[in-house]
């Protein structure tokens, strides 16, 4: 486990990134690591991230399909929100585990 | 002094060759995770395998009932053969297993489709078996790109990192 600090505040990172704590999370170190992943936040972005961030609290599986049917964004949009693995840069964004969904 | 090289996977080219359900899914679902993965996938849909990409065909595909070693009763008893025979008992047993999917966030074949080429995949059709068929471009749902020769499959398969993956 490494740390790693996002603005101004340091955060559990595992090997891959992926915070151990979701519970430090805001919307101010999501935009520090989306700029990592070459992402520039938007509010539909952070629209997303609460989204997946709910349902992660609630203890539902992640999937690309739930989100597409999210109301917030279709599957498209998704896509080009968070290019190239959507899902994971997403969840890595919105400080959840990495999803272990394969749909 | 070795140094690990890493050979990640950049392309997918998968072949479906099949209408059962599962053979079909099987390949749905390595395309969306590749996609997923920000692999870029193309799958193509040869013989049997129009059938889910046929308009007609592809919300009722279904699994054998018989000739499917694999295939058990709910109990894990054996699924008999006769049984497996009767009318309707296949549609039944399909309509089951697509109900299960659904329960786990695996889509139909038309939303998995477009899930797939949301993400940038693409899905062809083999020009061989649509003559073989007598199938036409209309008779294909609209996530079909194109009809394609199995030469234009192995152009688009070129570069490095592909892998090709016969379902």
């Amino acid at each position: 486990m490494t740390q790693r600090t996002y603005a101004g505040i340091a955060v559990d990172v595992n090997d891959e990134g992926y915070f151990t704590q979701s519970s430090v999370w805001t919307p101010e170190i999501a935009k520090a690591v989306a700029t990592e992943e070459g992402i520039d936040l938007t509010d539909r972005h952070i629209a997303v991230l609460n989204f997946i961030r709910e349902k992660t609290a609630k203890g539902e599986a992640l999937s690309l399909r739930s989100i597409g049917k999210s109301g917030i964004v279709d599957a498209k949009q998704f896509y080009e929100l968070f290019p190239g693995a959507p899902l994971k840069k997403a969840s890595r964004i919105a400080g959840i585990a990495k999803p272990s969904s394969c749909v | 002094m070795n140094k690990k090289v890493e050979h990640p996977i950049r392309k997918v080219m998968i072949i479906c060759a099949k209408a059962n359900l599962e053979d079909v899914y099987a390949a749905l679902v390595m395309a969306n995770g590749a996609v997923m993965e920000g692999i870029e996938a193309k799958v193509f849909f040869t013989f049997f395998g129009l059938d889910a990409i046929t308009k007609k065909r592809m919300k009722n595909l279904h699994t054998a009932t018989v000739g499917n070693p694999g295939m058990r009763m709910p109990n894990g008893m054996a699924f008999p053969t006769l049984l497996g025979a009767m009318p309707g008992v296949e549609a039944g047993v399909s309509a089951m297993m697509r109900s299960q999917m659904d329960k786990l966030d695996i889509p139909p074949v038309d939303e998995f489709l477009d899930l797939i080429t949301a993400g940038g995949g693409e899905i062809y059709a083999c020009k061989l078996a649509v003559e073989m068929f007598k199938l036409k471009k209309e008779d294909f749902t609209e996530h079909v790109k194109d009809i394609i020769t199995i030469g234009q499959f192995y152009e688009l398969a070129a570069g490095e990192g592909t892998q090709i993956i016969f379902t």
